[in-house]
């Protein structure tokens, strides 16, 4: 095995006295394999690379890459940033040129190169296209093939995978397969821990420290015999899995559908259904780990499964009609359509997921149905009320929580929260009790006076629920709310989530996460502006499996499949 | 890892000529904006005084009187409107229709016989003080001419040299040019590096073996010639609109130009560089060139007539070195011995930017 980079003991501030981007990490990079450089967002992986590319020094530690200190080696190292570093007001081929004489790329090699690229990235099409209009998959495609462009011996990829759909991520991984297979050591960052198992080796990162390194299976391992499927119990999932989580005996608990995956504290075997009171029906089947269970375990284990939010909160109305309802929901923006007669419903205490590919339509529904849209035709209605007719009275009945920290950066917590209770018409001694009460259940109270634009990540997350659950609304709506924060943090909002519909909240979410979407009770699947499947996780498996023919097909098999289909579809209508 | 390729340096540049081509503001600031302001200083802005409505108040009928009123009828400065009392022309005066009142008093005929001439008083109109006192300075003028021409001792006859009608559109559309080089030197070139950090770019770029020597000459070279482009636009327009004369030759233009854009294109890419902010870049290159070259530079206000401390200040804008040599080239020819300074004090400038700017661009991102 050779090794192409290395840093050893390595630690980064950016202030002086401020936390550690890194601290003491040590990484090696061997040719010919993918080594994973694994963690949540903030962990410190962007840090890390841009060391290796020789962009950043870091304080302590040593770097060596190609055999000389970082940077020196700049030509034979190919790096995409996570914003791909593309020029976008220059086309395809024209990016492709000048990273080639950038990278000293003969000029006779130019045009096989780039033959062999735009072959390989399936770009052809589009080379004479500006890169600003090229989707969010092609521009990555095109962003790796800059890197590509002069065969480097060392790729640094940063989140290539990020704010792309699974059919885009499978082809890129595919990509980097064949790289892999010509000797070139790759460092894939990313913060999907699905993608870790894919690693030949990985590097697990969390708050600027190394927490593992080694084979993926290795950490999966830690998992192995303990994790188990509690299936076909009596009641609520969401009541079961609250249950189940409470118990000592169980260390981490996540829906699938209708069952509930479990993972034993160690040292415990297999778990009776009567310990969870999940009825006389119920069975408990072994399963197998994953890489995340592994890194919860790591932590410490999920914590408890009942919502301090929850307990607290009002009882959403019963009304007649659904909480959330579209009908025939449709946006145009000149001649192009995003979204297409979408029509759907939530009801009260239930949780819809909204899941399509980037630029398939789902953001512009999302805006649609909380008001932040006009639509082109159609309605959109929350609590039984239309935007169109009473605008500020649906508002008021509904929480957002948007996909980027739409907070105030530069007021501390406390004003942040301040300011939200008065938006929400919140006054007096009910406002400093509402806002007492979520500084305790979210446990804010030692970040108070800090700014909420320096709050670790896990934390914003946590500020930005309170600020969206201040006024009690009965509608909730997620924007990707989970993209990025550890799986702790994710587990705690899920169960404050499930307990709030428990409640009788209802939720829609907008997800990347194929194990979010799991969380609901149904989903709508956006893409090019329609809605072409509808129904419970358990039905789009069902639905899938019967296309493919392949059993028990992942969500994320499923939306591949149905994806592909409603291709297919749409080309024989063509033809 | 070669320090220095002409070939990385000649992709670079391409790439950001390509970049200029496809950005439709940076071709409005380079082409449709000097024009525009040359039109703007060249026609609206005019610090001649044209025909001023005034009043005259002839309270006097004598011979003597009747003379000087026609006097100041006849006179290119002033549009008089006449009256025998001052009463009914205050209230045109109050209403803004007149900017002064002239008085010829009652006794002015006689008192002129006696040897005492009474004065002429000149109401003026103190909420408008630099009209109030052009008025007042002309309307003292056309009396005393008036005056030397009933007794006839020397002749003074006023010659102007080098703009003989005192046009200052003459020497504003010099200034015109200094400011549109100055936007396009430095505001243009604040943007581009900053653009870059903003873009994301430049951490893809940095991670290739370009220099950053490279990467600062193919910022500038394709900004250097758009400024001479620019600037010709704006001297042929001069030339074959205004009618200014051109006594210089093109070359010792172009040496100007070129000699002035150094230090402008020097601030803007240290601006760029020390900010990596576009919104910052373009507030501080607004403040600190395009400002002072406007107001500092003795475009519009004449350096003479600032106070001291305001007057050492403008040694410090380069605009200050570029417009006397604009002048002279247009206005009087080649005279190296008056340009040379200035041009050097230009490149002084330069070299100052270009060290600041190289030291805050670093391959690095922190």
């Amino acid at each position: 095995m050779t090794v192409v980079a290395a840093a050893r003991g390595v630690t980064k501030r950016f202030a002086p006295r401020g936390p550690a981007a890194l601290d003491d990490v040590t990484l090696e990079i061997a040719a010919g394999r993918v080594t994973g450089l694994v963690g949540p967002d903030g962990a410190g992986k962007t840090t890390l690379i841009r060391i290796l590319a020789g962009l950043l020094r870091p304080q302590s530690g040593q770097v060596e890459v190609l055999g000389g200190p970082a940077g020196a080696m700049a030509g034979d190292v190919g790096y995409m940033p996570q914003r791909f570093g593309l020029y976008e007001d220059l086309s395809v081929r024209q990016n492709l040129t000048l990273y080639a004489e950038l990278r000293g790329l003969p000029r006779a090699e130019h045009d096989a190169v780039f033959d062999r690229l735009l072959a390989f990235t399936d770009l052809k099409r589009f080379q004479g296209r500006l890169a600003g209009q090229l989707s969010g998959g092609m521009k990555q495609k095109l962003g790796l093939a800059c890197a590509l462009v002069r065969t480097p011996r060392l790729l640094l990829l940063d989140e290539p995978s990020v704010g792309v759909d699974p059919i885009s991520r499978r082809e890129l991984w595919s990509m980097v397969g064949a790289l892999v297979d010509e000797g070139i050591g790759v460092l894939w960052s990313t913060a999907y821990l699905d993608e870790a198992e894919r690693c030949a080796e990985v590097c697990l990162l969390n708050a600027g420290r190394r927490l593992f390194a080694g084979r993926p299976a290795d950490l999966t391992q830690r998992a192995a015999g303990r994790v188990f499927r509690l299936e076909a119990f009596a009641g609520g999932k969401r009541d079961v899995l609250a249950r189940t989580l409470n118990r000592p005996e169980v260390s981490d608990g996540t829906l699938q559908g209708r069952s509930v995956r479990l993972v034993m504290a160690a040292g415990e075997g297999a778990p009776s259904p009567k310990l969870f009171a999940a009825g006389e029906g119920a069975r408990v089947i072994p399963a197998n780990p994953r890489f995340e269970d592994g890194f919860v375990d790591i932590l410490g284990g999920a914590g408890k499964g009942t919502s301090a939010l929850a307990a607290t909160y009002a009882e959403a109305p019963r009304g007649e009609g659904p909480a959330i309802e579209a009908r025939a929901l449709t946006k145009r923006f000149g001649e192009f359509t995003a979204a297409q007669d979408i029509s759907l419903n939530v009801a009260r205490g239930e949780i819809f997921g909204l899941l399509g590919p980037n630029g398939a339509g789902k953001s512009t529904t999302f805006k649609m149905l909380c008001g932040l849209l006009t639509p082109t035709s159609g309605q959109g209605f929350v609590a039984g009320r239309g935007f169109a007719a009473s605008g500020a009275s649906a508002r008021s009945r509904l929480g957002y929580m948007a996909q980027k920290f739409s907070l105030y950066g530069d007021l501390s917590v406390a004003q942040n929260l301040a300011f939200f209770a008065g938006v929400y018409g919140l006054r007096g001694a009910k406002a400093r009790a509402r806002t007492e009460a979520l500084v305790e259940i979210f446990d804010l109270s030692r970040y108070l006076p800090d700014n909420a634009g320096a709050l670790p990540l896990g934390y914003k997350q946590r500020l930005a629920l309170a600020c969206a659950v201040m006024h009690e609304p009965p509608v909730l709506f997620l924007d990707e709310p989970t993209s990025g924060v550890d799986p702790i943090t994710r587990r705690e909002f899920w169960t404050h989530i499930n307990g709030l519909v428990e409640r009788g909240v209802s939720v829609l979410v907008t997800t990347h996460f194929m194990d979010e979407a799991e969380y609901c009770d149904r989903i709508a699947l956006i893409y090019r502006a329609r809605e072409i499947a509808t129904g419970t996780p358990d039905a789009l498996r069902a639905q899938a499996a019967a296309l493919t023919g392949a059993a028990d097909p992942t969500m994320e098999d499923a939306f591949i499949a149905l994806i592909e289909a409603a291709d297919m579809a749409r080309e024989q209508a063509a033809a | 890892m070669t320090v220095f390729s002409l070939r990385r340096l000649a992709a670079l540049t391409v790439k950001e000529v390509v970049q200029i081509g496809r950005d439709p503001s940076t071709l409005l600031i380079a082409f449709v904006l000097p024009l525009i302001l040359m039109v703007l200083f060249g026609y609206g802005v005019s610090l001649d005084t044209a025909r001023t409505r005034v009043g005259l108040a002839l309270e006097d009928d004598s011979a003597a009187a009747v003379g000087l009123a026609e006097s100041y009828q006849n006179s290119r400065w002033f549009d008089v409107t006449m009256a025998h009392a001052v009463a009914p022309l205050r209230r045109e005066l109050v209403a803004g229709r007149i900017r002064a009142v002239i008085v010829i008093p009652a006794d002015f005929g006689g008192g002129r016989a006696r040897g005492r001439t009474p004065p002429v008083e000149v109401i003026t109109d103190g909420s408008e003080p630099n009209t109030a006192s052009f008025v007042a300075a002309y309307a003292e003028g056309v009396r005393a001419a008036w005056a030397g021409e009933r007794r006839p001792r020397v002749r003074i006859e006023p010659r102007f040299w080098f703009n003989p009608e005192l046009k200052s559109r003459f020497f504003l559309v010099p200034g015109a040019m200094a400011i549109v080089m100055t936007m396009i030197g430095t505001l243009l070139t604040a943007l581009v590096v900053a653009r870059e950090w903003e873009r994301g770019t430049t951490e893809a770029l940095f991670a290739t073996p370009i220099t950053m020597l490279e990467f600062l000459i193919s910022k500038l070279a394709p900004y250097f010639v758009l400024g001479l482009i620019s600037m010709s636009l704006c001297a042929i327009f001069a030339v074959t609109v205004f009618g200014l004369p051109f006594r210089g030759s093109p070359l010792t233009l172009l040496a100007i130009a070129s000699a002035f854009l150094v230090p402008a294109l020097g601030q803007g890419l240290f601006i760029s560089a020390a900010t990596r902010n576009q919104f910052v870049a373009s507030q501080i290159a607004l403040l600190s060139a395009f400002l002072p070259a406007l107001l500092l530079s003795g475009f519009l206000f004449e350096i003479s007539s600032m106070p001291a401390p305001i007057q050492w200040l403008t040694y410090a804008i380069p605009a200050r070195y570029l417009i006397p040599p604009l002048s002279t080239v247009f206005l009087a020819g080649d005279l190296w011995d008056l340009i040379l300074p200035d041009i050097f004090a230009m490149l002084g400038f330069g070299v100052l930017f270009f060290a600041l700017a190289f030291r805050f661009t670093r391959k690095r991102l922190d």
